[in-house]
This record gives C-alpha cells, sequence and structure tokens, in this order.
C-alpha cells in the first residue's frame, strides 16, 4: 500500500471537513474491503481519515425502529438481544458475513458506504426500505444504491446511522461463493411499514436490486409457493468462474422461496 | 512400575508442538539477517511475449533502491535444472528447453519473473518495482492440453515441436489389442483431472546471506529437501561446491510437494547476497504463490477395460495428455509417467495394460508433483472406470472389485506395468471399511434422505498407491539424474542421550515424534532424551529430503540401519567390559546383556565407555558411539486402501455435502497412530477439496482466473465431515520397520470416492460419468439437463 | 500513550498495549498491525499467508475481541489491548485451547496454528460450552492446508469440557 496522512477526527464536522476538502482524502470504517484495496494498490489516497473516534457506533430500538450506528460491527448487531427480538432476520444476516474475525471489524457504514456487489447489507436495507442517515441529510434506500460500488454519498458525506422500519416478516438467504464466502446470490424478503419487499445481492450486474416480480406475486400471496412459479430472466446478472448468469437466476428464485418459507 | 510405553505403536504427543502452539514456530519469514535487504520480483502480466527490453533507470533511482537485475545480468549463472529425463517412444529424450532464473527473450507465463528490485525495505522494493518499464511484445498464448496439440498452436518453446516434451509408453500394446478384440464387453470413459494449485499456508521465502572472509553462502529457504537445492543450485546454477554452500530448511509451513523443487529466487537471493554482500530477504506475496509454486494434476485421458463376460477385466487401455506448463520443473517429467501409469494396475490382476502419455508445454506455471503426484490421476481414472464397468455391465460395484482383486496370497505380485508389489490384502480393508462406513445400512439412510429432499449417495475407492522413493538403480534406468536413498547420523552422547540427524524433512508430518519414538524403541533410550535434528546441510551428512510418503519407509530405514552399527560395536564395548564374548552379548531394551547371565552394561555406560575409553579396546576399537548410514530400499511401498463416501446433494442448489467418510488404509506398521490419523484425514481433506471444491482455470490467453483465495476454493472446517479412519495392516516386506507410508494416501484414495458417491447420488438423473470438481453449478446443469426419470 | 489524531505520511511515534506491555513504535501510517508485531516487535508467532483476509492466519485479540492484524492498520490499534499467541499463556501454564490442541494432534506444519488457536480461544470465551457446529463456525474463516480441522474440533470441545 501507498504511504498516506493518516487522521483520527474526535468530531463528526471535522471528519466531513476534510473529507470534503480533499476529493483524494478517504473515510476508513472497519477496513475489510478498503485495506485490501489499499494494499493491492488500486487506490493512493492522499489522507485516510479514521472514523473510530466518532462515536458513531450503537444499536437504538423504539417500537417501530431499529437504528444502527454507523461504525457498529457485524459481530455487535449479530449478538444485539434487541435486533434479534425487532429484526431476528437482520441479526442472522450480520452473523453471516464473512467470518468471525472480519464480523469483529466490519461494520454496517462502511459496507454500505462501499456497496460491494455481493455484500450482504445492502440487500437489507433495500428490502426492509431503510433510511441511511448522514452528516447530510435521510436517504431512502431506493435512491441510495446507485450500481457496483456506487452510492447517492455525495464527497464529505458520512453514514452516521441506518434506521431500519421493523416488518412485520423478513428473512435473508445467501447462496455464498465457496471461495470467498460472499453472497454469489443472496435475497432479502420483507413485510412491512415499506410495503412487500424483495432485494437481491450478488446476483446483478448493477449491485442490488429489488425484484419487481416476486414483489407484486408476494403482496398477492405471501407464501413460498408464490415465488417459485416468478422466473427470474438471467439478463444483467453476473456471470464467472463459479456460476453462470443462468445459474444465478435459478438460485435467485431458490433463495427467495427459502427466504420466504423462513420468513414464515 | 513399568516405564511408559513410547515407543513403535504409542500415540505420543507431538515434540514439536509446543513451539508451534506458543508461536515460537521458526519459519523462514520470521528469520532477519542483520544489514538484511529486501528482494521484490517483478513478475510477466503476460501468459506469452516477447521481451524485447526493461527500462530499469527509474526503478534504481528510487528510494532505498541497492541494485536492480534482469536475465542480462546474471552472467555466467545456469538455468534451473530438471531431474529428471524421459524418453520417447522411439528412444529419443524428451524436449528440454531452457529454465532461465530471469525471463529472457521471452516471457511463457504469467508470473514468469523479469527482474529483481532489492532495497532496503520491501515496500521500498515494491514501490521501485512499479517503474520497472517492461517493453513486451504480445505472442498467441495456449493454456490447455487440449489446445496445446491443436495444429497451428502458438509454440511455447522453439525446441519442442507440436509444443510435445515426450511421448511416451508403458506396456504390451500388441496384448492389450489382442485381449480387446476378444473380449466380451468393453467400456470406455473420458475423464480429465483437474489442476490443482498447492497453496501451502507458509508462502515461499528465502533469504541469502554471504560470508566474504570464509567464501560461505547460507541460503535459508522453505524447502522440502535442503540437501537437494544444495545440489542443484550449487552444482548447475551458481556454481558453488557444497563446503561453500549451507542451505538451511528450518521449520516449514506445509509443502504438499510445492516446495521440492529448486525456484529461482533461491538462486536470486543466494546469487545477490554475494553480489551484494548483504543479506537478501524475498517472500512470496499470495498472489506469487498462485502463480509462481508449481501446480499439480491438470491430465485429460481417454481409459478403455476390456472384460471378460463374467466380469474379469482382461486389459486397460490408457491414452493421457499432461500439462507441464510452461518449463520443466524439477520434478515434472517423472510424475505422469513412473507415478502414474506404473499404478495403472490398482488393485486388480488385469494380465495386460498399455499406457501412452503425451506431456505438452502450454503457457501456465509448471506443473509437478503434489501431495500424491500421479497416484491420484491413477486411481481417480481406475476407481471411476471401474465404477463405470459396473454400470455398464450391471454388475454390484463391489463384487467387480472382489472378483478383481489381486489375491492377499499372490504376493509378490508383478504387474504388466513395471511394479512388483510386496505384501497387500485388499480384501481386509475392503471388508473394514464397509462394516465402518455400514454399507449394508445405506438404502435405508437413502430413503430417509430422500423423505427430506436430499439425493444420498455412497462410493468407494480401492485403491494402490506406490511410495517410499526409491530403489537408486531403478529411478536410475527410467531417467531420474539423482538417488533416493535416505541418509541417518545416530550419536549416542556421553551420558546415553541420542541426537538423530536425518536427511529427511518434517514439515507438518511430525518426524521430530515418530522417529524420536522408533529410535527409543530400538536402542530402549527414553523418548525424551531423544532429538530429532533435520533441515540444515551443515548438521546433516546428506539426504533427498521429504516426499512421496518415503521418510518413515527410507530414513526410517537408514535409522534402523546406523543404529544396528550402534548396536554391534556397543556389544563390542560390552563384551569388552563384562569379559564375555561378543557372541554372548544381547541387546534389549537398552541393555546390553551376556546371555543367559543377570550382567549387563546399559547403553548410558557403554555411551561414556566409548568416550571416556580409559578402560575400552583401544586397539581394536574407535572411540565414540556415533554411527552414519546410507539407505537404499530394495522396492518401492505399496499402501492401499479402501475409502467410502456417502454425500447428500441438494438437488435444488447442486451443492453437495459429503456427511460421512471412511478411510480404511493398508499403510504398514504403524509407529504413532494419532499421527498417522491427522496425515489421513489432511490427505482426505486436500482429496474432498479436489473432488468438490479446487479447480485452477486458465481463460483462453493464458491469465490465471482463479488467482486467489476469492476465487479458489479450498476445503474449510464447514466443507468436511468428521472423516473415520482405520487401518488394517500388512507389513512391507523389504524394509527392516515394515513400514508403507501414510502421508499421500487419503489424497490417493479419496477423490474417486467422493466422485463414485456423487454420481451414485444421481443415478436417477442418468449420469454415468463427471469431472472433477463436482461444483453445485456443474450439479445443478447435469439435474437442468436430465432426462427427468425420477418421475417427481 | 501516543494515539495519534494526526500522523504521517512517514514515520511517527505510536504506543501498542501489546500482552499486557506497553511498547513505543515508529511507524508509517500504512503499516498493518501484523507487520508491526512481525517486523518491529518481533512477535512473529502471528502468521501472514494471505495479507488480504481470506485465510484468518493473522488473528489476534483487539480488547479480547479475535480480529485479522493483517486487515487492521497498527496506529487504529492504538489504544486497544493486543493479545498475541505469545501472551495466551500464563506464564509457563499454557491456555486450555493450548494444552487440547497438543493432546489431539490439532497442528501438523503449525503455520496456521497460532491464529486457530486464537479464534478457538475467543470462541470459549464468549461461548464456554460450543458443540461441533460451533467450533467449525469459529473456525471457518481459517484456512489449514494441512487438512487438521477434524482434530481441531475435537481439541476445542476437550478444551470446553476441561474449562471449569
Amino acid at each position: 500500500m501507498y504511504d498516506f496522512e493518516y487522521l483520527k477526527p474526535k468530531a463528526l464536522a471535522e471528519a466531513a471537513s476534510i473529507l470534503a476538502g480533499d476529493g483524494d482524502a478517504k473515510a476508513l470504517a472497519g477496513g475489510m474491503t478498503f485495506i485490501p484495496v489499499l494494499k493491492q494498490r488500486l487506490n493512493k489516497p492522499s489522507k485516510v481519515v479514521d472514523l473510530a473516534a466518532l462515536g458513531l457506533s450503537g444499536i437504538k430500538v423504539s417500537g417501530e425502529t431499529v437504528e444502527i450506528g454507523a461504525m457498529t460491527t457485524h459481530a455487535t448487531v449479530a449478538a444485539s438481544a434487541d435486533v434479534k427480538r425487532a429484526i431476528p432476520a437482520l441479526a442472522k444476516l450480520a452473523g453471516n458475513i464473512g467470518d468471525e474475525a472480519v464480523r469483529h471489524r466490519g461494520t454496517i457504514g462502511g459496507s454500505l458506504a462501499n456497496n460491494d456487489p455481493s455484500a450482504c447489507y445492502p440487500a437489507a436495507v433495500l428490502a426492509m426500505g431503510a433510511t441511511i442517515v448522514t452528516n447530510k441529510r435521510r436517504i431512502e434506500a431506493d435512491n441510495y444504491f446507485q450500481g457496483m460500488f456506487a452510492t447517492a454519498l455525495e464527497q464529505g458525506e458520512v453514514i452516521t446511522s441506518v434506521v431500519f422500519p421493523v416488518p412485520a416478516k423478513a428473512a435473508y438467504m445467501k447462496f455464498a461463493n465457496p471461495a470467498s464466502r460472499y453472497a454469489m446470490v443472496g435475497v432479502f424478503v420483507a413485510k412491512g411499514p415499506k410495503g412487500t419487499r424483495v432485494a437481491v445481492t450478488g446476483a446483478g450486474q448493477n449491485g442490488v436490486f429489488r425484484h419487481k416480480a416476486m414483489e407484486e406475486a408476494l403482496a398477492k400471496n405471501w407464501s413460498a409457493d408464490a415465488v417459485a412459479g416468478v422466473k427470474t430472466p438471467a439478463d444483467g446478472l453476473n456471470s464467472d468462474i463459479h456460476a453462470s448468469a443462468e445459474y444465478r437466476a435459478h438460485l435467485v428464485g431458490v433463495m427467495a422461496k427459502r427466504a420466504v418459507a423462513a420468513a414464515g | 512400575m513399568n516405564a511408559p510405553f513410547e515407543g513403535i505403536g504409542a500415540s505420543m504427543k507431538r515434540k514439536e508442538d509446543l513451539r508451534f502452539i506458543s508461536g515460537h514456530g521458526h519459519y523462514v519469514d520470521d528469520i532477519n539477517r542483520p544489514g538484511q535487504l529486501y528482494a521484490y520480483i517483478k513478475r510477466s502480466d503476460r501468459a506469452h511475449a516477447e521481451l524485447r527490453g526493461i527500462d530499469t533507470a527509474a526503478a534504481k533511482a528510487s528510494a532505498g533502491v541497492v541494485a536492480v537485475y534482469t536475465s542480462a545480468d546474471l552472467t555466467g549463472i545456469g538455468g534451473l535444472p530438471c531431474g529428471w529425463q524421459i524418453h520417447n517412444k522411439d528412444g529419443s529424450p524428451m524436449a528440454e528447453p531452457a529454465h532461465p532464473v530471469l525471463a529472457s527473450g521471452k516471457v511463457r507465463h504469467v508470473g514468469d519473473p523479469v527482474a529483481v528490485v532489492i532495497a532496503e525495505t520491501k515496500q521500498q522494493a515494491k514501490d521501485a518495482a512499479e517503474k520497472l518499464v517492461v517493453d513486451y511484445k504480445d505472442l498467441p498464448a495456449v493454456a490447455t492440453v487440449t489446445d496445446a496439440v491443436k495444429p497451428g498452436a502458438a509454440q511455447v518453446h522453439e525446441g519442442a515441436a507440436g509444443n510435445v516434451c515426450y511421448d511416451w509408453e508403458i506396456g504390451d500394446k500388441g496384448a492389450v489389442d489382442a485381449a480387446f478384440a476378444k473380449a466380451a464387453k468393453t467400456v470406455k470413459l473420458d475423464l480429465t483431472n483437474n489442476r490443482l494449485i498447492p497453496n501451502a499456508m507458509e508462502p515461499r521465502a528465502a533469504i541469502g546471506e554471504y560470508d566474504p572472509t570464509t567464501g560461505e553462502h547460507t541460503l535459508y529457504t522453505t524447502s522440502q529437501n535442503p540437501h537437494v537445492i544444495r545440489l542443484l543450485m550449487g552444482a548447475f546454477v551458481l556454481q558453488i561446491p557444497e563446503h561453500k554452500l549451507r542451505v538451511v530448511a528450518p521449520d516449514v509451513g506445509g509443502g504438499f510437494g510445492s516446495k521440492i523443487y529448486h525456484y529461482a529466487e533461491e538462486a536470486i537471493v543466494t546469487w545477490a547476497s554475494g553480489k551484494l554482500a548483504q543479506p537478501v530477504k524475498w517472500a512470496a506475496e499470495r498472489n506469487e504463490s498462485f502463480m509462481s509454486d508449481a501446480h499439480g494434476r491438470d491430465h485429460v485421458s481417454t481409459a478403455e477395460l476390456a472384460l471378460a463376460a463374467d466380469g474379469t477385466f482382461l486389459a486397460l487401455r490408457v491414452k493421457t495428455l499432461c500439462n507441464m506448463g510452461a518449463y520443466l520443473s524439477t520434478f515434472a517429467p517423472a510424475v505422469p509417467t513412473y507415478l502414474y501409469a506404473t499404478l495403472l494396475a490398482g488393485v486388480y490382476k488385469t494380465p495386460a495394460i498399455y499406457a501412452e502419455v503425451k506431456a505438452v508445454f502450454t503457457n501456465t506455471v509448471p506443473v509437478d508433483a503434489y501431495r500424491g503426484a500421479g497416484r491420484p490421476e491413477a486411481s481417480f481414472l481406475l476407481e471411476r472406470l471401474v465404477d463405470v464397468a459396473a454400470r455398464d455391465t450391471g454388475m454390484d460395484r463391489v463384487e467387480i472389485r472382489r472378483k478383481n482383486f489381486i489375491p492377499k496370497d499372490a504376493f509378490p505380485y508383478q504387474t504388466p506395468v513395471a511394479l512388483q508389489y510386496d505384501s497387500g490384502d485388499y480384501v481386509s480393508t475392503l471388508d473394514a471399511a464397509m462394516k465402518h462406513a455400514d454399507w449394508a445400512g445405506f438404502p435405508a439412510r437413502r430413503a430417509a434422505a430422500k423423505a427430506k429432499g436430499k439425493l444420498r449417495g455412497i462410493g468407494m475407492s480401492t485403491y494402490l498407491e506406490a511410495c517410499g522413493i526409491a530403489p537408486s538403480k531403478v529411478v536410475g534406468s527410467l531417467g531420474a539424474r539423482a538417488g533416493l536413498y535416505e541418509v541417518a547420523n545416530i550419536r549416542v552422547h556421553p551420558t546415553g542421550s541420542v541426537t538423530v540427524f536425518t536427511g529427511t524433512h518434517s514439515h507438518g508430518q511430525g518426524h521430530e515424534t515418530t522417529m524420536a519414538q522408533l529410535v527409543s524403541d530400538q536402542l530402549g533410550v527414553p523418548f525424551s532424551q531423544v532429538e530429532v535434528v533435520h533441515g540444515d546441510t551443515s548438521k546433516i551428512p546428506f539426504g533427498m529430503g521429504t516426499y512421496g510418503s518415503r521418510s518413515l519407509a527410507v530414513g526410517g530405514s537408514a535409522m534402523v540401519k546406523a543404529m544396528d552399527k550402534i548396536i554391534t560395536k556397543g556389544r563390542k564395548i560390552a563384551a569388552h567390559l563384562l569379559e564375555a564374548a561378543v557372541e554372548d552379548v544381547e541387546f534389549k531394551d537398552g541393555k546390553f546383556t551376556v546371555a543367559g547371565t543377570d550382567r549387563s552394561k546399559t547403553l548410558s555406560e557403554i555411551a561414556l565407555t566409548a568416550y571416556v575409553p580409559h578402560n575400552y579396546p583401544i586397539e581394536e576399537l574407535e572411540p565414540g558411539l556415533d554411527e552414519t548410514a546410507f539407505y537404499d530400499p530394495k522396492n518401492f511401498t505399496y499402501p492401499g486402501g479402501c475409502h467410502v463416501c456417502e454425500v447428500e446433494i441438494d438437488a435444488e442448489t447442486g451443492v453437495v455435502s459429503v456427511v460421512n467418510f471412511t478411510a480404511v488404509d493398508d499403510v504398514g506398521r504403524v509407529v504413532n497412530p494419532m499421527i498417522v490419523e491427522g496425515q489421513v484425514q489432511g490427505g482426505v481433506a486436500q482429496g474432498i477439496g479436489q473432488a468438490l471444491l479446487e479447480n485452477a482455470v486458465y481463460d483462453q490467453d493464458g491469465q490465471l482466473l482463479s488467482g486467489s483465495f476469492m476465487d479458489y476454493t479450498m476445503p474449510r472446517a464447514d466443507n468436511l465431515p468428521n472423516i473415520k479412519v482405520g487401518t488394517e495392516t500388512t507389513l512391507c516386506t523389504h524394509n527392516p520397520l515394515g513400514v508403507k507410508g501414510c502421508g499421500e494416501v487419503g489424497a490417493i484414495g479419496s477423490p474417486p470416492a467422493v466422485i463414485n458417491a456423487v454420481v451414485d447420488a444421481l443415478s436417477d438423473y442418468g449420469v454415468r460419468h463427471l469431472d472433477m470438481p463436482a461444483s453445485p453449478q456443474k450439479i445443478w446443469s447435469i439435474i437442468q439437463g436430465a432426462p427427468r426419470m425420477a418421475a417427481e | 500513550m501516543t494515539r495519534p489524531e494526526m500522523a504521517g505520511p512517514g514515520k511517527t511515534a505510536i504506543t501498542l498495549a501489546v500482552n499486557g506491555t506497553s511498547r513505543q513504535l515508529e511507524l508509517e501510517p500504512r503499516t498493518t498491525l501484523a507487520e508491526a508485531l512481525r517486523n518491529t516487535l518481533g512477535l512473529t508467532g502471528t502468521k501472514i499467508a494471505c495479507n488480504r483476509g481470506a485465510c484468518s492466519a493473522c488473528t489476534v485479540w483487539l480488547n479480547g475481541q479475535p480480529v485479522l492484524s493483517c486487515m487492521t492498520l497498527a496506529i487504529d490499534a492504538a489504544g486497544q489491548e493486543i493479545t498475541t499467541i505469545e501472551g495466551l499463556a500464563h506464564g509457563e501454564a499454557l491456555h486450555p485451547v493450548q494444552d487440547a490442541f497438543i493432546e489431539h494432534d490439532a497442528m501438523q506444519c503449525g503455520f496456521c496454528t497460532p491464529g486457530m488457536v486464537m479464534s478457538c480461544a475467543a470462541l470459549l470465551e464468549r461461548n464456554p460450552h460450543p458443540d461441533a457446529e460451533a467450533v467449525r463456525d469459529a473456525i471457518a474463516g481459517h484456512y489449514c492446508r494441512c487438512g487438521t480441522y477434524p482434530h481441531v474440533v475435537a481439541a476445542t470441545l476437550a478444551a470446553a469440557e476441561r474449562k471449569p
């Protein structure tokens, strides 16, 4: 990795101002994808702004929402009794990201800011219609994800938390890439305040997407059989040495069916 | 109270574990020498290109850089040698193109080293390497064996027409053709053996150091065989005589074959440290391991079996294309010939066998021995073919095996493909494996699985391998350019403790324990009083290293021979002290006793006398108790056994789960059952990896698509079941310990067992064969494409 | 205690609390915790095998939690309690997981072992009585090419039995 200037500000405004003032400055959250990128010398930041001292971790559960601080680790979400009670599917998703050690460093904010097309969290955010809260504004999930590694975040904008409306039913099923264990196909289904929604990660060439046909089917009839009858076109899906677009399309159906069954 | 049993047959805890478990293992990259510089290797990112020039000026001017070398700087340095010469069918020698230390004129695979940057820190070396400007002219590349032999294929080497390294044969073609002509049934199968990447957890590393006051070079390297490296690098590459070249292989974090070979980086750091008079360290990054450690397997074959009407095997015909990669690695030519085709008889009394093997060059990383080396390719081909033969002829797959086994009273058994098996009992391992695996109870388990929507299958392999390599005269006649004996030096110290110096090398096998048990057992010295030393050419007289499950069979036998010399000398000393005739002195349990009396001397008393020879037959006998032996084996050893695998397939996703695995092996005498169990489980893990997960994939342009852990799948804890291990023993008849070897059996026996189980699980879909790895996508495609024979 | 809020590029003084001892170092910000431990502090028990977070060989504890030291900047670890394999034993007395690994032959070449032990010991801290599946899950991030997994699982379960 190239050397850089390291900053660990204690105030959000300061962090945001550094990032806003220097387009080559990069934010560091848990580092689980950013550090490998730096090691491959794919990125040459002038400054690395460590967000660890901003007090952005923590979980708040009200009757209708679960708010998770951006720097909350996957392990914390997975182990949270509050999250398990309010949105068990979210705790379970967090507990299956990467491996144990990765979960102790990786954060929800880092995952969403990076928007890796095979990450798990984007599926939960999109399917539940969560709100991304930044230092500047609140961004609805439908407006946030803008393609592979692309988001609505502007320069100098830092995610501070994510607010999930508590769904009546939700579940996530992941078919992990056998090697990397990232989602080769991950499907999150939810029925809640934001409607009946299905989000697919790992499969699409443009990252996470909503599966409208399945949503319609489930809105009419929330059952595994309802999604089993929906065919997913292979167009626009990823193809690699582990899975063709056709196989991914098939897995979307299987994972969706199993997710609906698990959601009850 | 009896002393605790700690000899042959005891599950002693490993001596090496305390340092590993506490973080005090001593691996090459843990070593730092005063004034050490760091080397970074610039590697080709092209599969095949003319190397028209390298502009080093900016790199040389970069901060901290001490030197930048390209092939033009390596004057007077030889290429990397190949240790085995195969001859073509017509008797002419194989094509053996030069293998330069740094690419010269052309690059031939992604990862081919083109330059080395040496700097004060690793980061500086890497920073500078980015400033090297390499002028390539791309050439068409060829990555697979089938493409390499097509007319008009890109030529990897000028001296290898049609990319052929050799076109070799073994066996009696006439007899085989005749048997096929009159056979009641014939069975034919096309199959590939997938290419694998060894990926020992410790990346390769090397440190060169030069002492100008003595002229001595030292190389610390991640090697399975330091003396072999000293010989190859000293004699063929750098022209440094043995007495001025010390090679140290300290703790080594796994080898699996990939650390046998002499690699360019070893020569580079040794040469550069001499030139710069400063130590130079190189440590591979994982991506370099993927593109520079020798890969394994990569065969494409056609196999045909001729059978009599009752299922008796009459003849076997095999045609194999195998990949050598871009250059010949140290042992590469031997793997698909003498470690593969000679194994095609397996455990069966097939009377006629003929095999043709064509080895070809491609624009890929060199391919050489990887755990099992040739024998997994043979066992996969044969054990798949036998299952297919059973299926095609409607016979039971267990009965067809039993019918054709070499019976236990037929040993020594001469196969039609050169080897002579010394011992075995294939029925005993088959019966034991079927019992432990509850083969008989499988139909109920299949039905239970079906009830929950899963496809369950069971499969077996009854395999054989040849290891304990190897008799020097035999391998010499087959093209080896080295002997394959082993060396032991046993030093009984004045107080009776013992140091054993072995030419083998332990990198996970637990030799420090097993060999200490062996010496403890034979000399009657407490286990705690025996120390095993390996991995340093300045301490050990000589040795050929560890591979081919040879360390105990060959290295252990050398120890027995050296201990025999110790005992012979000890009896003379004891006879003198006890005033008895030498022939009346017996040695047992660490004591020299005059037969029929209670007059005795312990080994430590004899040792003390030998080193303080006041009352000593000094006229006839030298002082000291220190003996060296070279042992050249009389034959290979022949472990074999039966592996049974049970799988469940999720038909919706294609995911195969191994739910039960049972291995019952005949590894000869077992010295440490706990270690044997671990070795077998480890081999099975790699075998399951090959069968279900692992695949080195190149695209048509020679780019490695599976070049990192993000895309190359190795078995993890949750991919494996608990692996049940059992042993049934027949003793090796030609070495003094009766041992056969256990390091590779798991990787040799398991892949066909897994695939046979997968095919069995898919029996409702009309599947006859599938190649490895049985990935989810492959299984799903088969199920999608299959006629729905299972009406569900 | 040096916990820089601004540092680099170039070497900066930082303090790391390693195995209960405060250590002063001069490091570039780009230095990972694994590199600092191995190359600067000489604690070579922590291994680097993939350097990308895919094999877990470099696992150490940060404030008692297993993390990947190759994926953590050393400077980011300042102010946290770092425990490495060298600090797991209490003097001569090995941690129960270390003892059980020896008892059950849970290592072969030893290279992945320090990281594996750190993960298994951490598991028993958060779940004193795991079943085999929980152990497999806790070590699912680790590659052991020697294939010692069955013995690692057995050893960890045995250590749990032995722990009071």
